[in-house]
């Protein structure tokens, strides 16, 4: 059961690449301008030199020879140059990639880390004046764009994983004191406390094991939510990661480089998923 | 509960309705340039002074309200209609078509939102005109934002599909487009409806961090987003803290928009 399962997840992987692969090669094909180099308005360039970039541009101008290319490319590990920066994709990616790792990495730590000191006690303890509180704290965090919330402790000396743990957190808090009410209320969780369990012992024995699943999953998500934010983030705050450079590559259009930097975005946010949906039902079969 | 929910609404309404008399109760257009007062505090003239380029930041809190508060509802429109039409089909044939159809759909939630959003942003023309830049910002807002809810939809069409009350309108030869318009449609609407508001906070922030970025609504046309961008300057905020203006007022619409949705919102 759990082969197949991890089967159709790595296929889903699979396709979500190569159709992000497609999506990605047909727009930059598509996109205007594709079919100019900027390189030809260099009036250093000789006749020739332009007319060679000119017939590269045109080899390209067959949409499935420029599919062919494009996966024989990536297929041997290139991911092409960045248009803007005049440097090799996987040079900047190696570059990049860690900074971004740690801080969402970081980011996600904190984020988890507020989130589950807020929610368990409101739950717990369902005192409205603590619940009022916790979820006036999160509302705040919840409703501010992440880039304002970026600028405002940056002012105030804040780092980029504390500002990915503060977007984090709220959704964090909400959905799991949420999920803590509902799970004590099932039957065999009122039975223990009419038994006279103590709070802490029904939360670590009863709720949290029924809960782990759906909490896992969270987990996996909210590693969506902290690359999401690591783009605004990155680039109030200065750090070099992958965040910043897609908005550079945005900015000046460089396609490749955006594509790449989604796609791959898109496998680590897949890999997250699916580690957490094979815990969770791993998690499922031993309580079972 | 009730009550604040209420007053919630009652802000909201009162904040959509002063952005739509822009024209009325404003001192100056939005472009409108003060040559002889840029960067002055707060005053009689100008309630919450002026910007770099000496515009009224009052004006253009007031008109880049009324751009957020009516295109961030088009794209939730757009978006649900788009998750109505691929979710609800797709729930309500079943079979293979569902199955492809929320193939589909995990795919696009697999994918990170923002960075598809820059890259489809990207993709189009940086340089467009006032207009054009509204457009196509809230445009891919609306285009991008559809799988969540269409999710939903299915599960709610397919639902539908295996409730009693469909099974008594084929008993009793309503089928096609009839039972669709007249059983489906208005059964799914309170689920799709709900969607529709979670969605417009949504967007309203997804397009505050695009501006921000640079890469939403162009100037001189004010929106959230761009109006926002002013915090960037430390020095801005020191001299005249009313260009805070902007990030309270949207603090408060966005609060008042998540007491309104905290019914929907606390069931798991």
């Amino acid at each position: 059961m759990w082969i197949r399962r991890v089967t159709r997840q790595l296929l889903m992987i699979m396709v979500t690449v190569v159709l992000g692969g497609f999506l990605g090669a047909t727009l930059v094909r598509l996109a205007p301008g594709f079919t100019v180099d900027e390189g030809e308005l260099d009036p250093r360039l000789a006749k020739e030199s332009v007319q060679v970039l000119r017939q590269a541009r045109v080899q390209d101008g067959d949409i499935f020879r420029f599919y062919g290319h494009y996966w024989a490319r990536i297929l041997k590990g290139d991911l092409g140059v960045s248009r803007s920066l005049g440097r090799p994709v996987s040079e900047l990616l190696a570059q990049r990639l860690p900074v971004t790792f740690r801080s969402v990495a970081l980011g996600l730590a904190v984020g988890w880390l507020f989130g589950l000191a807020l929610a368990l006690p409101a739950a717990m303890y369902r005192s409205s004046a603590y619940d009022l509180l916790s979820t006036v704290a999160s509302g705040v965090f919840l409703c501010l764009p992440s880039t304002v919330l970026a600028m405002l402790l940056f002012f105030l000396r804040g780092s980029a994983p504390l500002v990915i743990g503060l977007v984090v957190f709220p959704k964090v808090f909400r959905y799991i004191r949420n999920l803590v009410v509902k799970t004590s209320s099932l039957p065999h969780i009122v039975t223990a406390r009419a038994k006279g369990l103590g709070r802490t012992r029904i939360l670590f024995w009863h709720v949290l094991p029924v809960a782990g699943p759906e909490i896992l999953a969270l987990a996996g998500v909210s590693v969506t939510l902290g690359f999401g934010a690591s783009i605004p983030v990155e680039v109030i705050c200065g750090s070099p990661g992958i965040g910043q450079l897609a908005w550079l590559s945005a900015l000046s259009r460089d396609l490749p480089l955006l594509v790449n930097l989604t796609v791959l975005v898109t496998v680590v946010t897949l890999l997250a998923n699916f580690a957490s949906d094979f815990t969770a039902v791993t998690l499922v079969r031993n309580q079972q | 509960m009730k009550r604040l929910r209420q007053l919630a609404l009652g802000v909201l309404l009162a904040v959509f309705v002063t952005s739509l008399l822009a024209d009325f109760i404003t001192p100056a257009s939005y472009a409108t340039q003060f040559r002889d007062s840029p960067n002055v505090g707060s005053s009689w003239k100008f309630p919450l002074g002026t910007d770099e380029l000496g515009r009224d930041r009052f004006s253009r809190l007031i008109y880049g309200t009324r751009v957020s508060l009516l295109l961030g509802p088009a794209a939730a429109l757009l978006s649900t209609l788009i998750a109505a039409m691929i979710g609800g089909a797709a729930g309500y044939i079943g079979g293979s078509t569902e199955q492809l159809a929320m193939s589909a759909t995990d795919l696009f939630l697999s994918l990170p939102w923002f960075f598809l959003l820059l890259m489809a942003r990207a993709m189009l023309p940086l340089n467009a005109g006032t207009w054009s830049s509204v457009i196509i910002t809230f445009a891919l807002l609306g285009l991008l934002g559809w799988p969540p809810t269409a999710r939903i939809a299915c599960a709610g069409a397919k639902s539908l599909r295996e409730s009693d009350v469909i099974l008594q309108a084929r008993a009793s030869g309503c089928h096609g487009l009839r039972l669709v318009m007249v059983h489906v449609v208005p059964n799914l609407a309170p689920t799709l409806f709900a969607q529709f508001w979670i969605l417009i906070p949504v967007f309203i922030i997804g397009e505050a961090n695009l501006g921000i970025l640079g890469l939403g609504v162009a100037e001189p046309l004010p929106s959230w987003g761009n109006l926002l961008r002013e915090l960037g300057d430390y020095t801005v905020i020191m001299s005249n803290p009313w260009s805070l203006a902007p990030a309270g007022l949207l603090l408060l619409v966005m609060s008042c928009f998540q007491i309104a949705l905290s019914r929907k919102e606390n069931s798991v």
